[in-house]
């Protein structure tokens, strides 16, 4: 008992040195002059939580959990449950916008833009074991080849999908393929870097990304080629012309949520064939044993490069939708934080799992959005949140339970 | 006839100041059970490597069935027949018996990525005919009744004989097995060394063997090979290299 | 043709300034890698807080105070590393030593997240936006030949003086030292030095309190001479002394030294000559063709893999 007062005591001590100089001398700016306003009460909090939790909360939490250990646990899927629940959701998915109001539908698109997103870095990261950290490059490109073909050839959203796509899963082959033999961290660095390089140089292309400013105007997907708006272009009928309707703008809204959950259960789709067949089975053998592979005939580049790749084309596939969403780009949007959000959507879903995958892309894109005027903190929480997953629930929210091939007999 | 499969000359590898193997030579026939046996430390385990691509040899020329391997990485050298065990056995311990066993034929299975996605009937057909490969093989090396546990779960001798399907399912040409009978029982032994011989009758294989265990040694090989720090002392047929005091001065004793 | 030298002169001058401030962050990476194998990506964070510590201690004492100003840099310089110093062993005993032991991506996603925390700690305690950081060290050494004038300011005069100092003094004090000798042992085998009954846990401790404090001596360096700093300022300068670490050869405290110096020149021989808008991506981009090519570095030793 002593030694746990005399260690949250040196704890509180290490919390005043670590808020004084931040939060506790506050540089406050009056005109011309600097000066310091003192937080003594912001200290001395900080400090008494921390001795109060090092001092008695900590030492009950690990008594209690070694007791019973397992209790905290949230429930690992099997199968049935999984597909049950998968099943579910596209059916809340697909009624739920005719009944709601024009904001909440909107952040139901952007989580399903996260969705795409973060099924796709999980094939990366989750399935092969690869950690990206320069996703969010993959989804630039994508954007910004709808973007550029938009600007400079007048191409529509669904001549630009597969062309996003095709351009981001070159991107991913090219950069993959001397990248992918090296060690993990070293992977993780790299691709970082690659990640800032393609931002700074959409930045500094200015000729022909539109640099800081990039390109607007960008337009929203067509009906079978015709365009949903109030009124059309030259020549061209309306969607709600055509069908005899009265034009109201949730229907763009509605429109637009309806293809991102199209897209999203395409990606959904692929992900969960994909760990079925062959290539899903060498990712996990590969993450297990490389040398084990190699002795085997499987080349490991290739079969890393099956993944990378892939993730960049449904990266790309997300950044053209981004990009139609939002009507225009520009590099502010693909900072390496917005990489890091995507990995924490893996990570807290738990990496491998679908359902978990979707689940924290739910959580990680509605709550900032609900918790607004906490925006400052926000980050912080973010940040905070990632350590203390890595903690206490490396494995993620929902792990899966591997899809095994069973023998009959 | 038998005819010259595997052929190593004037290997040598070096790491950094050491010279673990200086000058090995040898040849492995087709239907041949060759051994390299030597006290530990001898080189063995390095020689395969290098033979594998595991490692890039200092120099050497490493022929295998007329086509130089030497350099080569080491999934090209496995595609080229030549697959091998590890003296530490290297299962995919989270993936289920019957999953290592699918993993080993990805090279002739439909991995196709559009076949795969849309369930073809080519894709489903050339998955009925990795399961059936691999009942086959799980009947033939009797774990069968292990098919879908984790491999990391099995007994020790099952996961050796795991490994050695795993490596029989790629249909090599050469097995290459490191120190096979390391850790088992003297009955395990015996079924090892039986299984061994059935395999280079019946599966038309040569079998390329590192092991300590004499009995086993001599009871299975046609040829031996002794090596100590890194060079060859003596090959020849088991009776002659029992006899040969340069083997029995370089094991001081060891039978 | 006259220019061309005294120019070169000028960036050379302006390169190893730059490079002497990666240096200082570097080290502090090469060795927590040395030891534990972990890139420690809150790093950067570090020497930013040392650099808002810095400004925090001059405001405290207050500009116009009257004291030397050599006295108050070097308060700020103690202060800061002090500071640092606790950040440095809070993160690693908070985020990094209950991961040690586990998969490697766990312990690199951890300390993603506490450089984000970091960043925004700061920035909600000081504000987001740019602060300015008032001159201490004002004015320069000039250099007439020819035509043109070879500037050098104090304020990086300093910078280069300051850190050459430093780094004798660690490079004394690791080869002499017992905690230092103790510290090459952990680098060299971790496990191996445990066993033979060095408390690995106090030298990794020491690591990243050496590391936090150089990086912060970095921090409240530049903040000076350049005047001003915000809190996201760690994330770029972190990458690039990291890139500065592969170059020299991760591991390797004289790798660091080099890598800082080369990339530093390496950066302002490009912005000069080539583009400023660019010099970013130089880094960066010689960040991804080390790790392709040369991942040992200059001064590392090529690993070979066990089978």
């Amino acid at each position: 008992m002593i030694s746990n007062i005399k260690n949250a005591f040196i704890a509180a001590l290490m919390a005043g040195v670590i808020i004084t100089p931040i939060y506790g001398l506050q540089i406050v700016r009056s005109g011309m002059e600097t000066h310091i306003e003192p937080e003594w009460d912001l200290v001395l909090i900080g400090m008494g939580i921390v001795f109060v939790f090092q001092a008695f909360i900590r030492p009950t939490v690990v008594h209690l959990l070694g007791k019973r250990s397992g209790s905290f646990q949230m429930p690992v899927l099997n199968d049935k449950a999984r597909r049950g629940s998968i099943l579910l959701l596209i059916a809340i998915a697909l009624i739920w916008p005719f009944f709601m109001g024009r904001a909440e539908v909107d952040i139901a698109t952007l989580v399903l833009i996260y969705v795409m997103l973060g099924l796709g870095l999980n094939i990366v990261v989750g399935f092969a074991g690869l950690l990206d950290l320069g996703f969010v490059g993959f989804y630039a490109v994508g954007a910004y080849t709808y973007a550029l073909l938009y600007h400079w050839a007048g191409w529509g959203f669904w001549g630009a999908l597969p062309m996003a796509g095709l351009m981001a899963g070159i991107f991913g082959y090219l950069l993959g393929f001397p990248v992918l033999r090296l060690r993990g961290d070293y992977l993780a660095i790299v691709t970082l870097g690659f990640g800032e390089i393609i931002r700074l140089l959409l930045i500094n292309l200015y000729d022909y990304t539109g640099g800081p400013d990039g390109i607007s105007g960008i337009p929203k997907p067509t009906v079978f080629g015709m365009p949903m708006a109030r009124r059309a272009p030259e020549g061209q009928t309306t969607f709600h012309d055509f069908m005899g309707w009265q034009f109201d703008n949730m229907d763009v809204i509605i429109y637009l949520y309806l293809m991102a959950l199209a897209l999203a259960l395409i990606t959904l789709f692929v992900s969960n064939r994909v760990i079925r067949m062959p290539v899903g089975r060498a990712w996990e053998a590969l993450r297990e044993d490389e040398i084990a592979c190699r002795s085997l005939g499987l080349n490991p580049t290739n079969i890393k490069l099956s993944a990378f790749t892939m993730g960049a084309v449904f990266a790309g596939f997300g950044g053209a939708f981004f990009a139609a969403r939002q009507g225009l780009v520009n590099p502010e949007s693909f900072t390496f934080l917005e990489s890091a959000l995507i990995l924490a959507i893996v990570v807290l879903g738990g990496m491998g799992s679908q359902v978990g995958v979707i689940l924290a892309a739910i959580i990680l894109t509605v709550l900032p959005e609900v918790a607004r005027e906490f925006a400052e903190y926000r980050m912080m929480i973010f940040g905070l949140v990632m350590v203390l997953m890595m903690m206490w629930r490396p494995q993620g929210l929902l792990p899966m339970k591997r899809p095994q091939v069973e023998l009959k007999s | 006839m038998s005819k010259v499969l595997l052929q190593v000359s004037e290997l040598s590898m070096r790491f950094g100041g050491l010279l673990a193997v200086d000058g090995v030579e040898f040849d492995v026939k087709t239907d041949e059970v060759f051994a390299i046996i030597g006290p530990n430390g001898a080189g063995k385990t390095t020689v395969f490597n290098c033979v594998g691509g595991f490692y890039k040899p200092t120099s050497g020329i490493i022929i295998m069935d007329g086509k130089p391997i030497h350099g080569m990485p080491s999934h090209k050298v496995a595609r080229e027949g030549l697959v091998r065990t590890f003296q530490n056995v290297r299962l995919f311990k989270n993936l289920t018996v019957l999953e290592n066993l699918l993993v080993a034929q990805h090279q002739n299975i439909n991995t196709n990525l559009f076949s795969g996605l849309l369930k073809t009937p080519a894709f489903r057909h050339s998955e009925e005919e990795a399961l059936e490969n691999a009942a086959r093989w799980l009947d033939f090396m009797d774990i069968r009744e292990y098919a879908n546990r984790e491999a990391g779960n099995l007994a020790y001798g099952h996961q050796r004989r795991l490994e050695i399907a795993r490596c029989m399912i790629t249909r090599p040409r050469l097995l290459m097995l490191d120190e096979p009978a390391a850790g088992l029982n003297p009955q395990e032994k015996r079924d090892l060394q039986q299984l061994i011989d059935q395999l280079r009758r019946e599966f038309d294989v040569a079998v390329l063997l590192i092991e300590h265990d004499m009995s086993l040694v001599m009871g299975v090989s046609d040829r031996i090979m002794v090596m100590e720090h890194g060079k060859p002392i003596t090959t020849g047929v088991p009776e002659a290299v029992q006899a040969d005091p340069r083997v029995i001065k370089a094991y001081l004793g060891e039978e | 043709m006259s220019e061309f030298i005294p120019q070169l002169m000028q960036q050379l001058f302006n390169g190893l300034s730059l490079g002497a401030i990666y240096a200082l962050i570097a080290i502090g990476y090469t060795m927590v890698y040395g030891i534990i194998g972990m890139i420690n990506f809150a790093h950067g964070e570090i020497y930013m807080i040392g650099a808002y510590v810095g400004l925090v201690t001059l405001s405290v004492i207050g500009v116009g105070s009257g004291l030397p100003i050599a006295i108050i840099i070097l308060l700020m310089l103690i202060v800061a590393m002090a500071v640092t110093a606790v950040y440095g062993y809070a993160v690693e005993k908070v985020a990094y030593s209950p991961l040690r032991g586990g998969p490697r991506l766990v312990p690199l996603i951890s300390a993603i997240g506490m450089s984000i925390f970091l960043q925004n700690w700061v920035a909600v305690g000081q504000g987001a936006r740019d602060m300015a950081v008032p001159a201490l060290v004002t004015g320069a050494m000039q250099l007439d030949i020819g035509d043109y004038t070879i500037t050098a300011p104090y304020s990086r005069i300093m910078i280069i003086l300051v850190t050459v100092v430093l780094m004798i003094m660690l490079h004394l004090y690791i080869k002499h030292s017992r905690l230092g000798r103790a510290s090459r042992a952990c680098s060299q085998d971790l496990r191996m030095a445990n066993l033979l009954g060095i408390d690995t846990n106090k030298i990794i401790s020491f690591t990243f309190i050496i590391g936090a404090m150089l990086a912060a001596v970095g921090g409240v360096l530049i903040a000076l001479a350049i005047g001003k700093l915000n809190p996201f300022i760690g994330f770029l300068a972190g990458i690039k002394a990291f890139t500065a670490a592969v170059l020299g050869g991760i591991g390797s405290i004289p790798g660091a030294m080099l890598g800082g110096v080369l990339l530093g020149l390496a950066e302002t021989f490009a912005a000069a000559y080539i583009s400023s808008q660019y010099k970013d991506i130089v880094a960066f981009s010689l960040l991804v063709l080390i790790l392709l090519f040369r991942p040992t570095g200059l001064l590392g030793k090529p690993e070979v893999e066990k089978v």
